[in-house]
C-alpha cells in the first residue's frame, strides 16, 4: 500500500538523530509550556519562528508537533493537580482529575491522561496517516448551519450534565453567555458591552476566565474555610498506580474520547473544547459509578484527556491536507511552513512528501517520548500536593496571576482575573456549578455567529438549517437528548453531587 | 591617576570611529511594537524587521513586544501615550489599523504617530469555487449587479481589507455598496473552507493564502488588486477586466508622536537602510511580501489619503456611524 510504504519512509526520516533530537526538545518545551496558564503553544511556537528559520524544514517542524502534543500533555498535569487548566482545552480534565488528587488518587489521574493521551495521539495519527484525505473532503462540507447544529449538541449535552438543580446549571450557562457577548461583533464590527474599554474590544480570554473561576476561585473558597475545618489532602492513597479496575474504567473512555476528537479536531471551526466537553457528558451518563461523578471518577479524565489529544492530531488534518489552520498553534505552524517557502495543502504531499510523512511519523514518536517522560513524573508531581496548604494556595495564586500577565500585559485583564475569582468564590459557596460558565464563553459566541452566517447566506431563510443533511440531523440528536431526560425520568435520574 | 587617561584615550577612539563610519546608527537600541499577538501579519513584520535591522548592522539590538487587541487600538493609545517624545521606539502598523480606530471610535488616531515609512504589501484576489459558472471578473459584475443581496462574499473580520474590498468591488461595477452581502469569518482558514464546500459566491483573501489552492486548481482566481499583471502569473488584474478596483493590504511602521525632526532622520534613515539590505530582500522573498518601501513625506501623504478611502467605504457599508 502506498501509505504503508509513505510512512515507512517518513518512520526514516523521523529517526534520524537530529530530528529525534529536536522532538525531544519539543515535547519538553512544550509540556513545560502547557503546565504554565498564558504561555500556551502557539506562544511558543511564534517566539520560536525566528530561532528555528536558519534550521532545517523538517526538523523544526518535527520541533513544533512535538510542543503542540506537550502542550495538550502538559496543560492537563495542572488541571489535576493544582486545578489550573493550563490551556482551555484542559478544562475538562480539571473538574474530576482535581477531585481525585483531593481524594489521594492525582497518581492515578495523571497516569490515565498520560496513557489516555498516549492511546488517543497514537490512534488519531494513524487516522491522520490514512483518513486525511476523504476526512478533509467531509469537513470541508461542514457549512454554518451544521456548524451551529453541531453548538446545539453541544449545549444540550453539557448543560444537562453539569450539577443537581438545571436552574443552576442554566444561571452558570447564561453567566457564560453573557460574557461571550463581550467585545466586537465578529459580523458587524460593532462594540457590545465593552464600556469604553478598548481592553474588552477582544472580549473576555477564556483562560483568564478559567483560571480566575478555577483556581482563584479555589484559593479563596479555601481561605474562608480555614477556620471551619481544616481540609486534610492526602496526596497518595492506595497505589500511585492504576489498579486493574482502573484500566477497567478507562480503556472505553479513551476510545470514546478518540471518537469525539479526531473527527471535531479535523473541522475546520471544531477545536479541542467541544469533544473534551461532549466526552466529558458521554462518559457522565455512560459510567456505571454515576455516584463518583463530582468527586472524582476516573471515567471523566481518561476521555477529556483522551479526546484532546486526538483534536490536536485532528487539526492536522486540514493544515497538511488543505492548509487550513485550525487552532492558533496550527496557525504558527502554518507560519512555520511558509517561513520555509512551503505552502501546505493538496500539492505539498506530493511536493515534499519527505516533510510530510517524516512529521506525521515524528508524531508517533513524540507520543511515545511524552510517555516515558511523564509516567515516570508521576510519583515526584503528585508530591505537590503533600505541600501545607497556604503555601500551596499562595504558589497557585503567584502562578495564576503571571501566567495572566504574560498572557496580557493589562491592568484590566489583572482585574479580570481578580473579579472573575471572586466571581468563583461566590458560586462555590452558593452551589452553583462553574464549568457551565466557561462553556458558554467558548460556545456561545461560536454559535453565534454561526448561526447568522447561516442566515446571512441563506439571506435569511431559517430552513437552511433543516436543508442540510449534517445539520438535520445533528438538531435531531439534540433534540433526542433534550427529551430523552424527561422520557427516562421514570427509570430515575441519577443524581451526581457537585461538591 | 591611571584610570582618568584611559578613559580619554576609548573616547577618543569611539569619537574617531564615530567619524569614521557614518554608521553611527550602530549604537541604536530600538523598541518595536506590534501592536497583536504573536502569530499575526504584525507580528511577522516586526520580527522580520528586528532580523534585518540586527543583521544589517543598522542596530545593535531591537525588542519586540507585543501589545494584542482589537485591531490596534490597544497598542496604539499605548505607544502613543507611553512613547510620547521617545526616538527609540517604533510601532508596526497597517491597512487593518485604519479601520478598526474608525469602527472603535478609538480616541487615538493615526495623525497622532510620526509616519516613517510603508514597508511591504500583498496583494488581494478574489477566487471562485471551481465549478462555479462565474469565470471571470464580469461575470462576477453582472451577478453582483442582478441581486446583490444573493452574491454573498467570504473573507476575513469585518471592516478588515477583505470587506473594504468587497464594497469596493460593488461601488466599481456600478451597484449599491450598502447592499453587500459580506459573511466575516475568522481567518483565511475558516472562509476557506465556505468557499471550497461552496456555501458562499466568492472568497477575499491576500493572494499568497490561496495561492496553493489556486495552483492545485480548486480555486479559480477571477482577479487580483495590483496595478499591474504580477510577473509570470496568468492571473488578470481588474484592471485589465475593466474593473477600477485596486487595493493592497500594506504594512508600515510609525514613530511616536512629539519626536524632533533629527530623531525622526534617524530612524527614516535606519529603516531605509534595513529595506535596502540583502537580509530584508531574503525575508521577502520567503514570506511572499511584496516590496512596497515608501518613505517619508509621501508615506505621510499616502496615510493620509488610505486613511480618509477606508473610512469613506466604511461610512458607506454602515460600519461607521457619520
Amino acid at each position: 500500500m502506498d501509505t504503508f510504504a509513505a510512512l515507512a519512509h517518513g518512520m526514516a526520516v523521523a529517526v534520524q538523530p537530529m530530528n529525534l533530537l529536536y522532538a525531544l526538545i519539543g515535547v519538553f518545551l512544550g509540556t513545560a509550556v502547557g503546565v504554565l496558564p498564558g504561555i500556551g503553544p502557539a506562544l511558543t511556537v511564534a517566539l520560536l519562528l525566528p530561532v528555528t528559520y536558519k534550521l532545517d524544514p523538517g526538523g523544526s517542524l518535527i520541533m513544533f508537533a512535538g510542543i503542540y502534543y506537550g502542550g495538550m500533555y502538559g496543560g492537563s498535569t495542572t488541571a489535576i493537580l493544582i486545578n489550573t487548566p493550563g490551556e482551555s482545552a484542559s478544562m475538562a480534565t480539571a473538574l474530576e482529575g482535581n477531585k481525585m488528587a483531593k481524594a489521594g488518587r492525582g497518581g492515578p489521574a495523571l497516569a490515565t491522561s498520560a496513557i489516555g493521551s498516549f492511546v488517543a495521539g497514537t490512534i488519531a495519527t494513524i487516522g491522520l496517516a490514512f483518513l486525511a484525505p476523504w476526512l478533509v473532503d467531509v469537513a470541508v462540507r461542514f457549512g454554518p448551519e451544521d456548524y451551529f447544529a453541531l453548538m446545539c449538541v453541544a449545549f444540550v449535552t453539557v448543560s444537562a450534565t453539569f450539577g443537581d438543580s438545571p436552574i443552576r446549571g442554566l444561571t452558570s450557562l447564561f453567566i457564560g453567555l453573557t460574557l461571550g457577548l463581550v467585545g466586537i461583533d465578529k459580523l458587524t464590527g460593532q462594540a457590545r458591552l465593552a464600556f469604553g474599554v478598548p481592553e474588552l474590544l477582544d472580549g473576555v480570554e477564556v483562560t483568564t476566565l478559567a483560571v480566575g473561576l478555577f483556581a482563584v476561585g479555589e484559593a479563596l473558597y479555601v481561605a474562608s474555610r480555614r477556620h471551619h475545618t481544616e481540609e486534610k489532602l492526602e496526596p497518595v492513597r492506595g497505589s500511585l498506580w492504576m489498579t486493574k479496575e482502573d484500566w477497567k474504567r478507562s480503556w472505553k473512555p479513551w476510545l470514546r474520547g478518540t471518537m469525539f476528537g479526531f473527527p471535531i479536531g479535523a473541522l475546520p471551526a471544531g477545536g479541542a473544547e467541544i469533544p473534551t466537553f461532549l466526552s466529558y457528558s458521554t462518559e457522565k451518563r455512560l459510567t456505571k459509578h454515576p455516584e463518583e461523578f463530582g468527586k472524582g471518577a476516573i471515567e471523566g479524565v481518561a476521555g477529556p484527556e483522551a479526546a484532546n489529544n486526538a483534536s490536536a492530531a485532528g487539526t492536522l488534518v486540514p493544515l497538511l491536507t488543505l492548509g487550513l489552520p485550525t487552532s492558533a498553534t496550527a496557525a504558527m505552524m502554518l507560519a512555520g511552513f511558509q517561513q520555509y517557502g512551503l505552502n501546505p495543502g493538496p500539492l505539498l504531499f506530493a511536493e515534499r512528501p519527505d516533510l510530510v510523512w517524516g512529521l506525521i511519523a515524528s508524531l508517533f514518536i513524540a507520543n511515545m517520548m511524552l510517555l516515558v517522560l511523564n509516567l515516570p513524573l508521576v510519583g515526584l508531581w503528585v508530591r505537590l500536593l503533600a505541600i501545607p496548604q497556604p503555601w500551596l494556595y499562595a504558589g497557585i495564586l503567584v502562578f495564576a496571576t503571571m501566567g495572566t500577565i504574560a498572557a496580557k500585559p493589562s491592568v484590566v485583564e489583572l482585574s479580570m482575573l481578580a473579579g472573575f475569582g471572586v466571581l468563583g468564590f461566590l458560586m462555590r459557596r452558593f452551589d452553583f456549578p462553574i464549568a457551565p460558565v466557561v462553556v458558554g464563553l467558548i460556545l456561545g459566541p461560536i454559535a453565534e455567529s454561526q448561526l447568522r452566517r447561516a442566515l446571512a447566506i441563506s439571506l435569511g431563510d431559517p430552513m437552511t438549517l433543516l436543508q442540510s443533511p449534517i445539520s438535520a440531523t445533528l438538531l435531531g440528536v439534540a433534540l433526542i437528548a433534550l427529551v430523552a431526560p424527561f422520557v427516562l425520568k421514570g427509570l430515575g435520574r441519577f443524581k451526581a453531587n457537585e461538591d | 591617576m591611571f584610570r582618568f587617561p584611559v578613559r580619554l584615550v576609548g573616547a577618543a577612539v569611539a569619537l574617531t570611529l564615530a567619524a569614521a563610519n557614518p554608521g553611527f546608527a550602530q549604537q541604536l537600541e530600538l523598541k518595536l511594537m506590534a501592536p497583536a499577538a504573536p502569530g499575526g501579519g504584525w507580528d511577522q513584520t516586526a520580527r522580520s524587521m528586528q532580523q534585518a535591522l540586527v543583521a544589517a548592522g543598522v542596530a545593535r539590538s531591537v525588542q519586540v513586544t507585543n501589545v494584542p487587541g482589537a485591531g490596534g487600538s490597544v497598542g496604539i493609545a499605548q505607544f502613543v501615550n507611553g512613547a510620547k517624545g521617545d526616538g527609540n521606539q517604533m510601532m508596526v502598523n497597517g491597512f487593518v489599523m485604519v479601520g478598526a480606530l474608525a469602527m472603535n471610535k478609538s480616541p487615538v488616531t493615526l495623525e497622532q504617530v510620526t509616519p516613517i515609512a510603508r514597508l511591504t504589501e500583498e496583494i488581494q484576489v478574489i477566487v471562485v469555487p471551481a465549478n462555479s459558472p462565474i469565470k471571470t471578473a464580469q461575470d462576477l459584475a453582472a451577478a453582483v449587479k442582478a441581486d446583490i443581496a444573493k452574491v454573498t462574499f467570504a473573507g476575513g473580520s469585518a471592516g478588515g481589507v477583505d470587506h473594504v474590498m468587497a464594497a469596493l468591488f460593488a461601488g466599481a461595477v456600478g451597484a449599491d455598496a450598502k447592499k453587500i452581502n459580506y459573511i466575516p469569518f475568522s481567518g483565511g482558514g475558516e472562509s476557506l473552507a465556505a468557499i471550497l464546500g461552496g456555501k458562499v459566491t466568492a472568497g477575499i483573501s491576500g493572494l499568497s493564502e490561496y495561492e496553493g489552492q489556486i495552483k492545485s486548481g480548486k480555486l479559480r482566481a477571477i482577479g487580483v488588486t495590483s496595478e499591474k499583471r504580477i510577473a509570470g502569473s496568468d492571473i488578470p488584474t481588474f484592471k485589465e477586466q475593466g474593473i477600477d478596483l485596486v487595493i493592497a493590504n500594506w504594512r508600515s511602521v510609525v514613530a511616536p508622536p512629539g519626536i524632533t525632526p533629527e530623531q525622526r532622520k534617524t530612524l527614516s534613515d535606519a529603516v531605509e537602510k534595513m529595506v535596502k539590505s540583502d537580509a530584508w530582500k531574503e525575508i521577502l522573498k520567503q514570506k511572499g511580501w511584496e516590496d512596497a518601501y515608501l518613505g517619508g513625506d509621501a508615506f505621510a501623504d499616502f496615510l493620509k489619503k488610505e486613511t480618509a478611502r477606508v473610512t469613506d467605504v466604511l461610512k458607506s457599508v454602515g460600519l461607521v456611524k457619520s
